[in-house]
């Protein structure tokens, strides 16, 4: 799951914007709870963000002194860095429910 | 002392210690804090937890060459540099030279929407990258219960805060934990659960409006401690923890001497003056001349050329340079020329706490030989007894490490003989002059003892203590059948002596004329005897003669009467048995 996957808009009359999301993901190593958040959230993108996402994965095991810029400290993080406000979701992202309302998708459907 | 690595040092017998630096905290527990485990300091809003903490890494850094991470949850880096940079402590420095490691960790829960299950391990990276990045082998976490403002799941959290100190320990590091204090519990969140190897609990009191701070050590797993509340304060110069039963009695005692500046009194105390180094206690009623007698003191001293530093807490230095003129003492000159030195403040001003460490801050600047304290009751009121005898102990330990003589003024009120905290506070003292008031006649008289002097033959008579414009004096005072006699009463008492003994000196002269006149009387009469002997005798010779002419008329009558019997003139010059002359003659 290196890095990032991006996908540029091909539907731009999908919704109120059309903007790039771009969303970070920190984990620690190949842990069973990073792997899942990764595929949790690739799936969420995929069927919500179709083509407007990018996906940063930052392994902290390997850049520690990441942590610092995004305030980690629960691993796995997704940190949502546009569009603004920034917010961050803790979490394997298993419940997709609130993911969405955490990514502020849920109220725009 | 060099360190060991934890893993063998959990193995040996004796806990190592790692120490603190903050000054007292290391006597009370007897070394320092437990090397390589969590310490967790608990304590409520505003009682020097934070501080604490900064003091810990700091000296670390600084003292005993061990770099330390300092991870914040509440302040941000530049506020805890500006924070404690009023202390002293340079961070941003001690950052720069890899001595310290600054972490802010900030959380809001609003922000964060939590999503299945997760762990800490980002904390764990920060921390061990923080650690690694300048080998640090001290770790502060303040407050870590933020975290669980920040997080919303309490199980997740504390399984963590357990793996935490868990890994802190086994990384071998110091850490210092602090947390709110809880209603029930030491913390809000019941963190002692997770840290149980050493509790220290921070405490900020408020009695009778005064606040004082208090630090205990609850608990210290595996080693001695002093288990009492201690009084802490927060000076200049950081923390520092007054543990008055552990504190040592080693201080020299230098056998120099220094004058009172009132030669009676040196008279009293052996000839020479109090101990250099010692503490005096000087205490009386209102208006017994307790400051007159240590203004005295600090004017003799500073004309001998030791600095004084004069701690005021009732006048104002211009008020009390005014009213000693008036008695003939001279302190604006030795105030110019730096000898002498005040410090006045309102003992309510502020808690013991900061006028004490004032006091130590203005002694340690000023360096003086002597301080003078006027008066340390004023102090008392600004806090209970049982701290201000520790703070009075800590204060006058202070001065004697440093060999200051101090004098120390005390007032007590009239009634009381001697006022419970005097006593307490008297054993703690080298010398202790007592002013009294002899009230009688219709006046009052000032009057002095030294009830006690270490170390030295002192008077244990009572002087009568005399202010004048000429400065002090002690006189004698007056002690017949009717007790002791001051002021006017002694006054009168040798006029009336005086007259007495004029009285007798006259009754003397008398008799001793009356002597005289008796003696002459006894020699004229003397005289006359002997006159009168002598007349006597006279006549006595007269009569003899008499006789012895009348005898030889007689004879020569009766040899006429013979011649004229024409006796026989043989037989009348040859008398014999028979004399018919003689018959015839009769």
């Amino acid at each position: 799951m290196k890095a990032s996957t991006a996908k540029q808009p091909d539907s731009a009359s999908r919704r109120r914007e059309s903007k790039l999301w771009q969303l970070r993901l920190y984990v620690a190593g190949q842990t069973p709870k990073s792997v899942a958040a990764f595929s949790n959230l690739k799936a969420i993108c995929e069927s919500h963000l179709e083509g407007r996402y990018r996906i940063e994965v930052i392994d902290l095991v390997e850049h520690p002194q990441l942590s610092k810029g995004d305030q980690i400290l629960a691993i796995p993080t997704l940190v949502r860095k546009l569009p603004e406000p920034v917010r961050k979701i803790i979490g394997d992202l298993s419940d997709t429910e609130r993911v969405l309302v955490g990514l502020d998708l849920r109220s725009a459907d | 002392m060099k360190r060991r690595p934890p893993k063998s040092a959990s193995r040996t017998r004796r806990l190592p210690k790692c120490p603190t630096g903050i000054q007292g905290l290391d006597e009370i527990t007897r070394g320092g804090l437990p090397r390589g485990r969590p310490t967790l300091v608990c304590g409520g809003a505003g009682c020097g937890k934070t501080l604490l903490a900064a003091e810990f890494l700091v000296h670390g850094a600084v003292r005993f060459g061990e770099p330390g991470v300092f991870m914040s949850f509440e302040e941000t880096a530049a506020e805890i540099t500006s924070n404690v940079a009023s202390l002293g402590f340079d961070l941003a420095d001690l950052v720069r030279r890899k001595k310290l490691a600054l972490d802010h960790v900030y959380l809001e829960r609003s922000e964060i929407h939590e999503t299945g299950e997760y762990d800490l391990e980002g904390l764990f990276v920060r921390l061990n990258h923080a650690i690694d990045s300048i080998g640090a082998k001290r770790v502060v976490l303040d407050t870590l219960e933020a975290l669980f403002a920040g997080l919303p799941n309490e199980t997740i959290l504390r399984a963590e805060l357990r793996r935490l100190f868990r890994w802190l320990k086994d990384k071998g590091v110091t850490a210092v934990i602090t947390a709110e204090r809880g209603r029930e519990q030491l913390t809000r969140h019941g963190l002692e659960e997770y840290v149980s190897d050493c509790v220290i609990l921070l405490d900020h009191r408020v009695d009778d409006q005064i606040a004082t701070r208090h630090l205990r050590v609850v608990k210290y797993r595996g080693a001695l401690h002093g288990t009492n509340e201690f009084p802490f304060l927060i000076g200049d110069d950081g923390l520092s923890v007054s543990p008055i039963s552990s504190l040592g009695l080693n201080h020299k005692a230098p056998s120099g001497r220094i004058s009172t500046g009132i030669p009676r009194l040196d008279a009293m105390l052996g000839g020479r003056g109090f101990f250099r180094g010692s503490s005096i206690l000087l205490t009386g009623t209102p208006g017994t001349g307790k400051t007159s007698v240590a203004a005295c003191f600090a004017q003799a001293a500073a004309q001998r050329g030791d600095r004084v530093l004069f701690f005021s807490f009732e006048e104002s230095p211009n008020q009390i340079i005014r009213n000693m003129r008036s008695i003939g003492l001279r302190l604006e000159p030795l105030v110019e020329n730096r000898w002498l030195r005040f410090h006045a403040a309102r003992p309510t001003l502020c808690g013991l706490e900061l006028h004490l460490s004032t006091m130590f801050k203005e002694v340690t600047a000023f360096k003086p030989a002597v301080v003078i304290v006027d008066p340390i009751t004023s102090l008392l009121v600004a806090g209970t007894d049982f701290e201000t005898k520790g703070m009075v102990t800590r204060m006058l330990d202070f001065l004697k490490s440093r060999q200051i003589t101090s004098l120390v003024t005390s007032l007590t009120h009239s009634g009381h003989a001697l006022q419970q905290s005097e006593s307490a506070m008297s054993s703690l003292m080298d010398a202790w002059l007592l002013l009294k008031d002899l009230d009688g006649n219709g006046e009052r008289n000032r009057a002095l003892y030294v009830l006690k002097a270490r170390g030295m033959a002192h008077s244990n008579q009572i002087r009568e203590f005399l202010i004048s414009d000429r400065g002090i004096d002690l006189v004698d005072a007056y002690i017949g059948p009717s007790g002791v006699l001051t002021g006017a009463s002694r006054v009168a008492q040798a006029a009336r002596e005086r007259a007495e003994a004029l009285a007798s000196q006259q009754d003397s002269a008398g008799r001793k004329r009356a002597l005289a006149r008796k003696r002459e009387q006894l020699e004229q009469q003397i005289a006359g005897l002997r006159s009168d002997y002598e007349q006597e005798a006279g006549e006595l010779r007269r009569i003899d003669e008499q006789v012895g002419t009348r005898t030889s008329v007689l004879t020569a009558e009766r040899t006429e009467l013979a011649r004229l019997r024409q006796a026989d003139a043989i037989k009348v010059a040859a008398p014999g048995p028979r004399k018919p002359v003689a018959r015839g003659a009769r």
